[in-house]
């Protein structure tokens, strides 16, 4: 039995990700065309390589479906309930670093923390009658920092692409997104909370929870970490 | 024990039967709730705990996470005071963080909407329970949110610090925070320091976005203003406060307690009354108060609508059980759903499951 290990299938995080593994004596690619979705392994035995999309992995090794994965760090806490419990991070990988913070309007200047942002939130729903929108796609990131931090009367409000862009449409007020240069958000006129950093993210290799791995699978594991470690 | 299992909806139904007996009306309510007026009362929160779903006409909706919200709508929508209701049926609860507990179990409940005597109308909620759990080593805990409530409508300070200590009785740190801010034992923001320096702050203020008005954010800052020139909260009645939130005793006790703080801090004496009156009505039930723990932080972290007495019912702490029963009062949650006009209200809930495993395990 193989190790299945999840790499994302395209783009900088599947060239950055690649290039990790190579420098450490780990060769990945694509097999075939760039676009085939099958990949190869050399230079460690008993590891095949398969890519997802990114979004998907952590459900994977959730499931057992894959052994190993790279992903997003946000990604994992935000698709699994308990993840620490689910999955292990076996090493961080030093690249598609991205921030997930709470941003609102240069204009509002009277805000600054998450108890502005209370205070604001109990203020806009008396005078407008509903709770103070938040765009987001991380939704249980998001609420289980606001609960932490003790922000009531909001809401969140799904956005799956250009989140920033809510506010100027008026179907939010505030959002909560990733970043990594925070250019996207000047451009749209928009300010990071001093204290609205819910969780700095980076590319991580997870491995699932290891129930039902047979010897050869732990052994294959074993191997690859004397390889990581150097 | 399933919640399909035959013994167990006799169990149930034996303690509906025994609410009817006591007057109440028997009364049901849909699994599917509209998910709005449960997200208007608990916020974005109950999503972590309620099982949403959607329809095309009618938009999301919620398997019920609990009984109190629609009794509550239906008696406020069609019922006469005095009136008592008794429900059995299923809840339906995420449980993201521990996959022991089940997603749906049974509860039966009884709802009181009297006013005539508040004091006599919690007795008879408690001690209707009470009665079920009598062959049980159960312990109860109870508490009363309107104490504290009191206290914090009784602070020598603004109407605005008051309000925001108000919106978060039910968020412990976050109270304190704010008690900590007020009373000037955590250092303002530099960030709001210097916003208040400038002589005036809308001058250079960027481009307006979204639906937050330009007067929202003067208002605020007004607001920030005389929040800065406004004296802390005294140390004495931060302590005050520290001590009435550290009451933890039997009920005797408690209440002695309590009314040495009342000395000090007068705005919970009618408060501090009604707890008295209560612990009369219960005695009068043959519950044995002298024994009876009370705790004024209580019922704090539950979900935030019960605002006067608290109470649960807990087995042996090996069993590793939720509480088996609950309840409280939520006058003012009959205010919000009855479009301005309450009704005194008090009530509790008992899980048949949990009851049979306790015994179980006798």
């Amino acid at each position: 039995m193989t190790l299945k290990l999840g790499v994302p299938s395209k783009g900088r995080l599947m060239d950055k990700t690649f290039d990790w593994f190579a420098a450490r004596g780990v060769i990945l690619r694509k097999s075939g065309s760039d676009r085939e979705y099958a990949g190869a392994v050399e230079g460690i035995d008993g590891i095949e390589l398969v890519l997802l999309s990114a979004g998907e992995i952590p459900r994977e090794l959730d499931a057992g479906r894959i052994h190993l994965g790279v992903t997003g760090s946000d990604l994992v806490r935000e698709k699994l309930s308990g993840w620490d419990q689910r999955v292990v991070e076996i090493a961080k990988m030093g690249f598609g670093g991205a921030d997930l913070i709470i941003a609102v309007p240069n204009a509002w200047i009277d805000v600054d923390t998450l108890d502005d942002l209370d205070a604001v939130a109990a203020a806009f729903r008396a005078n407008h009658g509903f709770r103070l929108r938040i765009a987001t796609k991380y939704h249980r990131l998001v609420r289980d920092f606001l609960r932490e931090n003790g922000v009531a009367d909001y809401q969140l409000i799904d956005s799956q692409g250009a989140t920033e862009g809510t506010i100027r449409n008026e179907t939010a007020e505030a959002v909560a997104d990733i970043t990594s240069t925070g250019e996207t958000l000047r451009a749209n006129g928009l300010k990071i909370l001093s204290d609205g950093m819910i969780h700095s993210s980076q590319a991580t290799l997870f491995r699932g929870r290891r129930h039902g791995w047979s010897q050869e699978q732990r052994n294959t594991l074993k191997a690859l970490d004397e390889k990581l470690t150097g | 024990m399933s919640t399909n299992s035959q013994a167990l909806w006799t169990r149930a139904r034996a303690y509906q039967d025994k609410f009817a007996a006591l007057g109440a009306v028997v009364t049901d309510a849909d699994v599917l709730q509209p998910a709005g007026t449960l997200l208007d009362l608990y916020g974005e929160d109950i999503r972590a705990r309620a099982f949403t779903t959607h329809d095309a006409l009618r938009g999301e909706l919620m398997m019920r996470p609990d009984f109190t919200v629609p009794i509550v709508q239906q008696h406020m929508a069609v019922g006469a005071e005095p009136a008592r209701y008794t429900y059995v049926g299923k809840v339906f609860r995420q449980q993201e963080q521990d996959e022991s507990r089940p997603t749906e179990y049974v509860q039966v409940g009884y709802e009181v909407f009297d006013g005539a005597d508040p004091a006599a109308a919690d007795a008879e909620v408690f001690a209707a329970i009470s009665e079920l759990l009598s062959d049980l080593p159960v312990t109860a805990s109870t508490g009363d949110i309107g104490i504290l409530r009191a206290a914090v409508q009784g602070l020598a300070t603004t109407e605005r610090r008051r309000a925001a200590l108000m919106r978060h009785l039910w968020r412990p740190r976050r109270f304190k925070a704010l008690l900590d801010r007020f009373g000037g034992r955590m250092p303002i923001p530099a960030s709001r320091t210097a916003l208040l320096e400038q002589a005036d702050p809308m001058a250079g203020m960027p481009p307006l976005l979204g639906l937050r008005t330009e007067s929202e954010i003067a208002l605020r800052i007004d607001a920030l203003r005389d929040d800065a020139s406004s004296d802390p909260i005294s140390n004495v009645e931060r302590d005050l406060m520290d001590a009435l939130l550290k009451v933890r005793e039997t009920a005797p006790n408690a209440l002695t307690a309590l009314r040495d703080i009342s000395v000090d801090l007068p705005s919970i004496g009618v408060a501090v009354d009604g707890l008295a009156k209560r612990l009369d009505a219960l005695a009068a039930r043959g519950i044995d108060v002298d024994a009876l723990p009370f705790e004024t932080s209580y019922g704090r972290t539950s979900m935030e609508y019960y605002d006067g007495f608290v109470f649960g019912f807990a087995a042996d702490a090996e069993l590793n059980l939720p509480p088996i029963a609950t309840g409280g009062r939520y006058d003012a949650l009959t205010t919000v759903l009855g479009g301005g006009t309450g009704v005194p209200a008090v009530g509790g809930v008992i899980r048949p499951d949990l009851v049979a495993i306790a015994e179980g395990a006798q």
